[in-house]
């Protein structure tokens, strides 16, 4: 057979396919992904080198060219001097501020939609779905809606103004997501066992704690990393249920970059602006796949 | 004695009733297997009697006592899943002691306990492994402990053999019969597989719609089917019906008179349209037809050699009829052979009624 | 042993309606009950304090003929449908680029999609200095050259709300990727077999095949943009503060300064009510079509 073919000729195809690493295919494909990648990373990238930069060489070079002379600086100041109205304690105040209502609203929205979740999907009474409803499509009024019948309310119990009254505000938007999490992922969960711990002989908080909470730790990791940039990535909340020195750090780093008093000193900004996006940006680089379960989980099921 | 009674049980979801006044008798100490297709009530029945499902209205006793408002850990049952349902962060220790540890049973006795379950299933050395270690076979059989410790008067299982892969399920199967010898509690179990069913049970009670077709031991409903309906759902392969009509001492199908030679009918034999079934095992082929009743030579049109037996093919009073062979039998579609039966074997069902004629 | 007692009705399951408290109260006080209070009140003359004085549909007409309200709209509308259709289209694009088996997914999926744990805060901050006119994009290829080049967004009232869509992009359509990658990985391995068997190009595929497929992937991402777009109001603050002068307000912003700023209530409710109407018109068909049929089934 071998010897019919005229020498010259392209081999015989056989075994293994010849593929080359860079086909047209391959060089526009990873082309494409490149330039993409390199448009969503700039900014991250011009944050970091202004930051680092000092302010007669932000006046003079270009936004994207990396610090000659590095400083931390900008970081310092950003974080302990900056002014914000009254105050210049930097940013700090703010950090100090947004962790002081992420903890507590974090803990507390997972805890009421864990057992929301919990009750929905398996003890279910007369009317309990039409609660669910209700509270899932609360999920789509706007905000500005029920602001003002909320800062009412909390007037009216004492916690308009104090980090309470922003945590039970964080709690209420945060119940229609998480329950909806936590529905579906108890709703996953072979009614067998439910069944099985039932003829046990446990009861309603019995199946809670012993059974359902010790099997749930992944979806209150997924909850709990979309509470925790949500929380502290909020702004108008913060800005309306709190006073000037309980805001968190979002308010507090617009008010001192967009503040009109002064020189714009804009590696300080820089600096500010990371610092708040910092928590995050490590709740995101660490958590990797969870991150994107989590918002998979609460976007498309929402 | 009487061990669990379900007297009138209906059950309803909304406008669709799942059970219609259903009764049921079990003795204590008897092996009850619900059987039928899915979508036929027997899991539903089986949940109503452990407390799992609020029945709309009857009762259920078990032990003597009306338990039909109990919770389901205060009716005296175990109970043991199709997925196993161990809980799955406790080691096995746990899920055998779970239920005794929420009934606050002193921790020597449930230790006691859980080392009987444990020498009974042979899983004494898995106690401290979590079930995401364990085999099917081995999840099973803790699932069982599970209901074992609770020292109940009656099991329920539902259909705690599925989820298992054909070779465990037949092992789990004799296991399951060895341990009813020796425990001699009342045991109600509900599959699909008439096989489980056959083997396991005292008795059977098919079901179909919510409603019992037939509740008797296995040998009756395999050879005396109370309706059409039972005649088809039991036996594999199944049953070979002809249509036709009762005619003087004979069945008239597409042509052909069946006889009715040694049948017992179960009242009048009257006349009118009916089914005349007769199932694959009991066509007999070869020499040993010439002297039946009831023989004719067909052309075989298709074989189907299964290793244990052949099923072979034929066309008999002009519908496709299937029999069973020898497995060491050597035929060939195309070929020209003898068949018969002895009309005793046969089941004759009303056209309208489908009962038992 | 006496026989068990029929539990009553309200008594059954008590410790499931217990624990629902919080829920039941969320839903039926701040949901049902905030949205009708604030639909109420936008009938009312209410300033400083919320008064039930009511004055018929007169805010809504000052609302309407408000010029800032219009631009408002019209800013929501632009960025609305233009956020639409290229979130959708690069979300998709995104996803399809990714799920070529290319080597290292996991590196181009978190750069995409880091923008989206940053805040819009942050978000509009970045990209405010990035469109600086001094110092960022328009200065930089001003040294290149192109001496006469001009790329100032944030300062041209007639473009600002494009500048504005851009932070948006930047920020959103990682997460409209990763919703596409589901659901492009959802879809049956065969059906790619199928079609190369066939010998049906790949682009082809995804038009005629794989798209239709995913209805509803891109119903649900259609949803969650919209849903988004009305809430958009952190972004404009930090970017551009609605400016220059009220070329990129926003109905939020509209609504907010007027609640908290202005002092007329009455406005404000008005102008959330207005929203409130936008969102129905959105959810209230998607719901039908995704939940009103399924019960019926």
């Amino acid at each position: 057979m071998a010897s019919a073919i005229p020498p010259g000729d392209p081999a015989v195809p056989q075994g293994p396919r010849p593929r080359r690493a860079f086909s047209a295919r391959n060089i526009t494909l990873y082309g494409a992904l490149v330039l993409i990648a390199a448009y969503y990373a700039l900014p991250l990238y011009v944050m970091i080198v202004t930051s680092l930069k000092t302010m007669p060489e932000i006046r003079l070079g270009n936004i994207f060219s990396p610090p000659v002379q590095i400083t931390f600086q900008p970081w310092i100041k950003a974080w302990a001097e900056a002014c914000t109205g009254l105050n210049c304690d930097g940013l700090s105040r703010g950090f100090w501020n947004s962790v002081r209502i992420t903890v507590p609203s974090v803990a507390i929205s997972i805890a009421i939609a864990s057992i929301n979740g919990y009750a929905l999907s398996l003890w279910r009474f007369r009317g309990s779905e039409m609660f669910f409803g209700i509270l899932v499509f609360g999920a789509f009024i706007p905000y500005q809606v029920l602001i003002y019948p909320i800062v009412i309310l909390l007037r009216d119990i004492g916690l308009y103004g104090t980090l309470w009254g922003l945590i039970i505000v964080h709690s209420i938007f945060g119940m229609p997501i998480l329950t909806l999490l936590f529905r579906n992922y108890f709703g996953s969960i072979p009614e067998e066992l439910f069944k099985a711990a039932r003829v046990d002989g446990a009861g309603f908080w019995g199946i809670f704690f012993r059974v359902m909470l010790p099997m749930s730790l992944p979806i209150v990791v997924v909850a709990m990393i979309l509470q925790v940039t949500g929380i502290w990535n909020d702004f108008l909340f913060g800005v309306i249920y709190t006073k000037p020195d309980l805001y968190p750090m979002t308010v507090q780093l617009n008010n001192i970059v967009n503040s009109v008093q002064g020189v714009k000193e804009y590696n300080v900004n820089m600096a500010a602006t990371l610092l708040t996006g910092l928590v995050p940006l490590i709740v995101y680089f660490v958590s990797g796949k969870l991150f994107v379960r989590g918002i998979a989980a609460g976007a498309v099921k929402g | 004695m009487t061990s669990v009674l379900v007297k009138d049980l209906t059950l309803k979801f909304g406008a669709l009733t799942v059970l219609n006044t259903l009764n049921l008798d079990i003795a204590e100490g008897e092996f009850l297997v619900l059987l039928g297709a899915s979508g036929c009530g027997k899991s539903t029945l089986l949940n109503c009697i452990a407390g799992l499902l609020d029945v709309s209205a009857g009762e259920i006793h078990i032990a003597g006592r009306n338990v039909t408002w109990a919770e389901p850990s205060e009716r005296g049952i175990g109970m043991v899943f199709q997925s196993y349902a161990l809980y799955p962060q406790m080691t096995v220790e746990g899920n055998l002691s779970f239920g005794l540890r929420n009934a606050r049973m002193p921790k020597d006795e449930i230790a006691k306990r859980v080392a009987r379950a444990a020498e009974v299933l042979q899983i004494g050395p898995l106690l401290k492994r979590k079930p995401g270690a364990l085999s099917g076979g081995q999840r099973q059989r803790v699932a069982i402990g599970r209901a074992l410790v609770r020292d109940v008067d009656v099991f329920l299982f539902d259909e705690p053999l599925s989820n298992l892969d054909a070779k465990l399920r037949a092992d789990l199967r004799v296991e399951i019969k060895r341990l009813h010898h020796r425990l001699k509690n009342t045991m109600i179990y509900v599959t699909h597989d008439q096989i489980e069913a056959m083997t396991l049970a005292d008795r059977i009670a098919i079901m179909k719609g919510g409603v019992i077709q037939q509740l008797d031991s296995p040998t009756e409903i395999y050879n005396r089917p109370q309706n059409k309906y039972v005649a088809g759902f039991i036996g594999s392969p199944e049953i070979n019906f002809f249509d036709g009509a009762l005619a003087g001492d004979g069945f008239a199908t597409g042509g052909t008179l069946l006889p009715l030679t040694n049948y017992a009918f179960q009242g009048a034999p009257g006349a009118g349209p009916a089914w005349y079934g007769i199932r694959p095992e009991h066509i007999l082929s070869g020499e040993v037809a010439r002297g039946l009743p009831f023989a004719t030579e067909v052309e075989i049109e298709i074989v189907e050699p299964m290793g244990s037996d052949t099923l072979a093919w034929a066309t008999l009073a002009g519908i496709p009829v299937r029999f069973r062979m020898d497995g060491q039998a050597r035929v060939q579609s195309g070929d020209r052979l003898l068949i018969g039966f002895d009309p005793a074997r046969a089941s004759l069902f009303d056209k309208t009624t489908e009962k038992r004629l | 042993m006496p026989e068990t007692q029929r539990p009553s009705q309200l008594l059954r399951n008590l410790n499931a309606k217990v624990a629902s408290v919080p829920m039941i109260l969320t839903a039926m006080f701040v949901f049902v009950g905030g949205t009708l209070w604030t639909v109420l009140y936008s009938f009312t003359d209410s300033k400083l304090l919320p008064r039930l004085h009511f004055v018929g549909l007169s805010q809504y007409d000052r609302l309407w003929s408000t010029a800032r309200w219009i631009v408002s709209i019209e800013n929501l509308a632009i960025y609305g449908v233009l956020s639409l259709v290229f979130s959708l289209v690069i979300g998709f694009v995104l996803a399809a680029l990714l799920d070529q088996k290319i080597r290292f997914e996991n590196v181009f999926r978190t750069i995409f999609l880091y923008p989206f744990a940053l805040s819009f805060i942050v978000t509009g901050l970045v990209w405010q200095w990035i469109l600086n006119p001094d110092f960022g994009v328009q200065h930089i290829i001003r040294g290149l050259g192109f001496s006469k080049f001009v790329f100032d967004p944030l300062y041209n009232q007639e473009i600002v709300i494009y500048g504005v869509l851009i932070a948006g992009l930047w920020q959103g359509t990682g997460l409209i990727m990763c919703l596409m990658l589901a659901g492009l990985r959802g879809i049956d391995e065969e059906i790619w077999k199928a079609a190369r068997v066939d010998g049906i190009p790949m682009w082809k595929t995804y038009i005629f095949i794989i798209i239709p497929m995913m209805r509803p992937v891109f119903i649900t991402t259609l949803v969650i943009i919209a849903s988004g777009i009305v809430k958009l109001y952190d972004l404009i603050v930090a970017q551009t503060g609605g400016g220059p002068g009220i070329s990129s307000e926003v109905p939020a912003k509209y609504v907010y300064d007027f609640m908290f700023r202005a002092q007329n209530l009455g406005q404000g409710f008005a102008a959330s009510t207005m929203m409130l109407l936008a969102v129905a018109i959105v959810i209230i068909p998607w719901a039908y079509l995704e939940f009103g049929g399924k019960k019926r089934g």
